[in-house]
């Protein structure tokens, strides 16, 4: 019977899922002999929806940024002139071997406090738009040098100008190929933005370590944070892949 | 149309593709065929003739003028031409009809309107009614060759260029597109094609050129060339094309 009804199988088996998760969870908390406190955390509810608001705040202001300057530095790294391609390139790769977290500290305290930018939100936005940018401009770059030398001569020999072969052949074939690896590196940004307390933005991260300790709790709050950055992640990946599907005109 | 080159050189690394090629037609060739051995330059020909290429050394004349050897001339150049290619050169995210109208929109300056109504009747032209909306990857080889000939032909180009257009296909489908090929050219549509379909060629070309390592070995009227041929290597490569037909 259930072989017969496709949504209904998975429903069924995501709540199994769902289920079986959430039991490991509160053993392992039972294993450890966790004292649970909730207390606290009620109290300070609207604090950590605040928090929230900020984390999705900032993260919807790095991606416009990451998506931007990634294409940006993509059509850089293949520029005709060599400064802008070596600058480009140099970026990418001093981006992708240095950690986050490094380049967080020296972007605020030392440049950010060198250009007088005091506003915390705005730069920690800047720095974690401009970080995922390098991996989504090789994620972009991948997408366009894998579109073959037959689909750019056939763009030429219907008598497209550069412009033209980029905008109706090579971008619209490229962003189908792009969009996996880029809904990846977005979720990474919604995680990743959790590194942003260090520079005493109040995330939701920072906000919930202020909760535990204002409460004298430990963990309770880690565990709404888990269910805060789900919340955002589980529908980000879902409507990548429907958008993928709309996009998948090869078979 | 009257095609000339002189000393056209085009070189890919070390190795050069045309080698001084030269040869003239005569003045009223409608459609010229290439012919000759694999790795002979044929589509490198072909490209130059049609601008995709520009030649590193030579000129080439197409009714006296000489074709620019600037990327914004050429651009100008091949706006006039249509190409279809050996390979399934559709665009992939666009269907059948856009692939047609596109064109039209975009480089000829053609109405939303206009285009599509175009592009339905160049497609219908071809026999492709009912597959205007599916995309290249829901159509046969023949399909996508036939779609991609109403693309070529869809802005009414001065000259087409045929690259090998059936050598990807099965025997039933590259009938078809033959057909349509051969159809065109006794409407008087101005044909360059390279091709290895020798019986194909013998029926429907007024001028061959036959190229064997970058250089024109031979170019004279197609009666001539299949029945006198003059050089030892167009002699062998019609003997050897002979031998299994
Ligand atoms: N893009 C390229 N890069 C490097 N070498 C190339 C390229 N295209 C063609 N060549 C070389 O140039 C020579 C001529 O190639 P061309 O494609 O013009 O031959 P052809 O006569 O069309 O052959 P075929 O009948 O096999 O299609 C060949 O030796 C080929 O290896
Ligand atoms: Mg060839």
């Amino acid at each position: 019977m259930l072989s017969r009804h496709p949504l209904l199988r998975t429903t069924l088996c995501v709540l199994l899922l769902l289920v079986v998760t959430c039991g490991l969870v509160f053993a392992a908390f039972a294993q450890i002999k966790y004292r649970w406190n909730w207390e606290g955390f009620r109290k300070n509810e609207m604090l950590f929806f605040q928090g929230w608001l900020t984390t999705l705040g900032i993260c919807a202001g790095a991606m416009v940024i990451c998506l931007v300057g990634g294409f940006t530095l993509m059509l850089g790294s293949r520029a005709p002139w060599e400064p802008v391609r070596l600058a480009s390139k140099g970026y990418i790769a001093i981006v992708r071997a240095t950690p986050l977290l490094v380049q967080l500290l020296i972007g605020y305290y030392v440049v950010a406090n060198a250009l007088k930018i005091h506003d915390s939100i705005v730069v920690g936005m800047l720095l974690l738009g401009l970080f995922e940018a390098a991996y989504l401009a090789e994620i972009f770059r991948g997408a366009l040098e894998s579109i073959g030398r037959s689909q750019r001569e056939a763009a030429s020999a219907v008598g497209f100008s550069t412009m033209q072969t980029y905008r109706y052949v090579l971008v619209p074939q490229a962003v189908r190929r792009a969009l996996p690896g880029t809904t990846g590196e977005l979720v990474s940004l919604v995680k990743n933005s959790s590194l942003l307390s260090v520079l005493g933005i109040e995330e939701v991260t920072q906000i919930t370590r202020l909760i535990n300790s204002r409460s004298y709790t430990a963990l309770e709050g880690f565990i709404p944070l888990a269910l805060a950055y789900l919340a955002v992640t589980l529908p980000l990946s879902w409507a990548a892949r429907r958008l993928e599907r709309r996009f998948a005109y090869e078979t | 149309m009257k095609l000339e080159a002189r000393g056209v050189v085009k070189a890919y690394g070390i190795h050069r593709a045309l080698d001084g090629a030269t040869f003239q037609t005569e003045s009223d060739a409608r459609v010229v065929t290439l012919l000759g051995p694999s790795g002979g330059g044929k589509s490198t020909l072909l490209r130059v003739l049609g601008c995709l290429l520009v030649p590193e050394a030579g000129q080439v004349l197409m009714d006296g003028t000489q074709l620019p050897n600037n990327e914004v001339g050429a651009l100008r150049e091949r706006r006039k031409n249509g190409f279809v290619f050996q390979g399934y050169n559709l665009f992939p995210h666009l269907t059948a009809l856009e692939n047609v109208a596109l064109p039209l929109r975009a480089v000829h300056g053609v109405s939303a309107a206009q285009a599509e109504a175009r592009a339905r009747e160049m497609l219908d032209r071809l026999g492709l009614i009912g597959h205007e909306m599916k995309h290249p990857a829901e159509l046969s080889g023949g399909q996508q060759q036939r779609a991609a000939i109403a693309r070529a032909l869809a802005p009414k180009p001065r000259l087409l260029l045929l690259d090998e257009p059936t050598s990807a296909l099965d025997p039933v489908m590259t009938g078809e597109v033959l057909d349509v090929i051969r159809e065109l050219a006794e409407n008087g549509q101005q044909i360059v094609l390279a091709t290895h379909e020798i019986s194909f060629a013998r029926k429907v070309a007024d001028w061959v050129v036959f190229l064997a390592q970058g250089q024109v070995q031979e170019s004279s009227t197609a009666e001539d060339f299949f029945t006198r041929p003059q050089t030892a290597l167009a002699q062998q490569y019609l003997e050897g094309l002979a031998k299994y037909r």
